[in-house]
């Protein structure tokens, strides 16, 4: 153990350096909060994840985000355990009719102003899984959406270019 | 399998190894069930395709594969139950009257299981638990993690776990439906998204249940650059496993170790075959990318990063009572449950299953390229927590000296052929970091008539349940995690 709190102490940190804010997610985002009226959120955020229905994949590039390349903290960003605590929804997969409820409540669990991501192209409409018969469609086919982040999955680092564009957004 | 081979009329099913097909009557699917209360042959999968039920069994002998067939017959009153005989069974069965086929006639647990439509989880009849000061502890579908949604309800006296029993489902897609129809390319998209993170593996499984079908012979270099991706996939994964583990004991430090190891295999992938995970790069007739030799020879430069990797976690792992004081004795499966389920992958190799012939698909017979490289199946018989972190980290090690292998003798060449558009029903497996994947599929003129895929979490996930028994609540994390079965992979 101490070797290796030792070499992590004497060598730089592994960490990439930050990607620029998405650029279509940022201008996409200036327009649902002039619409809608809410606060920009600031320079932290609290996510809750839900799986909606995923295939776990997106789940691997979410955990990605957590590791000392990405470490997702240094920006003020953390996933919470419980939806009362978050600012963010980040909803993976299409939604399974056996979690249309579980999606609900938990949406409903959030504190306003939230923010409801769909991240991967399943939660955007359905991906590959669109038609398939237990599946209702994206996110948005039982909650609204804010923000999409495309890919099959995502990339941790598409996963970080569009929660910065959150944090970047102005009102 | 000898009296397996006097029971009626053999049928074309091919595979690689080749397994034993025959139809059963209802004389010979109770020729069957009387054979497996005395003999010792595994089931290995359970499914309907629409007219017929399907079983696939294993010799654990010697490692012969069968399959059966048999229509049920509403006569003689449908079809015998085989969950009181292979209790891996029992959610098998209730999965095939969800999924519409026939109940069989004296099945035990008449609930429905994937259908949360006609059983909501509320109102759901667990099992039950009588004794003094119980209490019931729900948890889920959606856990505190960045993790896939189940139920779980716990009975605990106290902190100690009487009876977990687990509710699925929620991830259910329809994914197998989704399938039928479609060519086997557009097919296969779906089959390697049945559970993402062992997609590699699921990918060659259908692969090879559709070349079989087919009767096509796939180029050399595809067969060892399958097994490439498919040994990188196992690092990553038991990488991830070994680091969520000792997460879960709140030892975070080996957490992002292997985050690191983990995140540099991806790293090292998404140039080499053109993903991270390595999604859609296994299709039926090859592999869909060629890496040169220079992309390969940056997988050759990470070998040895990873066994520092390897390395640094054993040594950090090994020199820490506050550690194995959680994992060890903590959530054992013994030997003879696991048996009973026949439990693949980590979870039976590390509760003494790893002498049994097959058992790690990769050693069965014939299957290229392991045919030609030394696969020694690594064990343990505690079944604890620590005896499957024990037995990844011996994977890790393994693995790393066959990629090593595998890229020394890799053939050149093509590595991809075009399919027919012909019939045929074929088997296909493949050794995923969990386990055994098992696909089966009937091809008609050159599309999808019927499928089923078998993830290897089908029999982990009661092993779970058992594994919990006189443990606290508070070790459960570590416990599933040790074990880490799929939902997606179940769910279908
Ligand atoms: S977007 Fe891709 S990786 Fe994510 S859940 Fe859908 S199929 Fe899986």
């Amino acid at each position: 153990m101490w070797r290796l709190i030792a070499r992590n102490l004497l060598t730089r940190p592994v960490a990439d350096p930050a990607p620029a804010p998405d650029p279509a997610a940022l201008e996409a985002l200036g327009k649902r909060v002039a619409d809608s009226g809410r606060q920009r959120l600031g320079r932290s955020l609290a996510i809750r994840h839900v799986d909606a229905g995923s295939c776990n994949a997106c789940e691997l590039e979410l955990h990605a985000l957590s590791n000392p390349y990405h470490d997702l903290e240094r920006f003020g960003l953390s996933f919470v355990a419980s939806p009362r605590h978050a600012d963010v929804l980040l909803v993976t997969g299409p939604v399974a009719r056996n979690m249309r409820d579980a999606l609900h409540a938990t949406w409903v669990a959030v504190p306003e102003p939230r923010w409801v991501i769909a991240a991967g192209a399943c939660a955007i409409d359905g991906g590959c899984f669109a038609g398939a018969p237990e599946v209702l469609g994206g996110a948005d086919a039982v909650i609204p959406v804010d923000l999409t982040i495309p890919g099959c999955p995502p990339t941790p680092t598409a996963l970080l270019a569009g929660l910065l564009a959150l944090l970047a957004v102005e009102r | 399998m000898t009296a397996l081979e006097c029971f009626l009329a053999p049928y074309p099913v091919a595979s690689v190894p080749p397994v034993l097909a025959r139809h059963l009557d209802d004389d010979g699917w109770q020729a069957l069930r009387s054979a497996l209360a005395v003999e010792a042959w595994d089931l290995t999968g359970l499914w309907h395709d629409g007219g017929d039920v399907l079983a696939t069994l294993v010799d654990p002998g010697d490692g012969t594969l069968a399959l059966v067939r048999h229509r049920p017959n509403p006569a003689s009153g449908g079809w015998g139950s085989l969950g009181g005989l292979r209790p891996g069974a029992i959610r098998l069965e209730r999965t095939v009257v969800d999924r519409g086929g026939p109940r069989p006639a004296d099945a035990t647990d008449r609930r429905p299981w994937l259908d949360h439509q006609a059983q909501p989880t509320l109102g759901y009849p667990f099992l039950p638990v009588e004794g003094e000061g119980l209490h019931q502890v729900p948890v889920g579908p959606v856990h505190a993690g960045i993790i896939e949604p189940g139920h779980f309800r716990f009975h605990a006296q106290g902190e100690a776990v009487v009876r977990l029993e687990a509710r699925l489902g929620y991830v259910r897609k329809g994914t197998l439906e989704a399938m039928v129809g479609r060519a086997p390319g557009d097919a296969a998209v779906l089959a390697g998204r049945l559970s993402g993170d062992t997609t590699v593996a699921h990918s060659i499984a259908f692969a090879r249940a559709v070349e079989a079908a087919l009767g096509i012979a796939v180029p050399a270099r595809a067969h060892w650059l399958r097994a490439v991706m498919l040994e990188v996939e196992r690092l990553a994964n038991h990488f991830g496993d070994c680091g969520a583990i000792a997460n879960d004991a709140a030892f975070a430090l080996l957490h992002m170790e292997c985050g690191r190891a983990r995140e540099r295999i991806a790293r090292t992938a998404a140039p080499l075959f053109g993903h991270r995970l390595m999604m859609d790069r296994v299709v039926p007739g090859g592999v869909a990318v060629d890496p040169d030799d220079r992309d390969i020879a940056a997988l050759s430069a990470l070998l040895p990063v990873l066994a520092e990797h390897l390395a640094a976690y054993r040594r950090t792992y090994r020199g820490l009572p506050s550690l194995l004081d959680r994992t060890l004795t903590t959530g054992r499966i013994a030997p003879a449950l696991a048996r009973c389920y026949a439990a693949g992958g980590v979870v039976g190799r590390a509760s003494g299953q790893a002498i049994i012939p097959g058992q790690d698909a990769r050693t069965r017979p014939g299957v290229p390229p392991y045919d030609m490289l030394p696969v020694v199946p690594v064990g343990r018989d505690a079944g604890d927590v620590d005896a499957r972190v024990q037995v990844r980290l011996d994977e890790i090690e393994a693995s790393l000296a066959l990629i090593a292998a595998m890229i020394e003798h890799m053939p050149r060449g093509e590595v991809r052929v075009v399919l027919p558009d012909t019939s045929g029903e074929g088997l296909g497996w493949a050794e995923g970091f969990r386990g055994d994947c098992q696909w089966w599929v009937r091809l008609e003129h050159g599309k999808v008539a019927a499928v089923f895929g078998r993830d290897p979490s089908w029999f982990h996930w009661p092993l779970l349940e058992a594994a919990i028994d006189g443990n606290i609540i508070a070790d459960f994390p570590l416990i599933n995690k040790s074990i880490n079965g799929s939902y997606s992979g179940v769910d279908l």
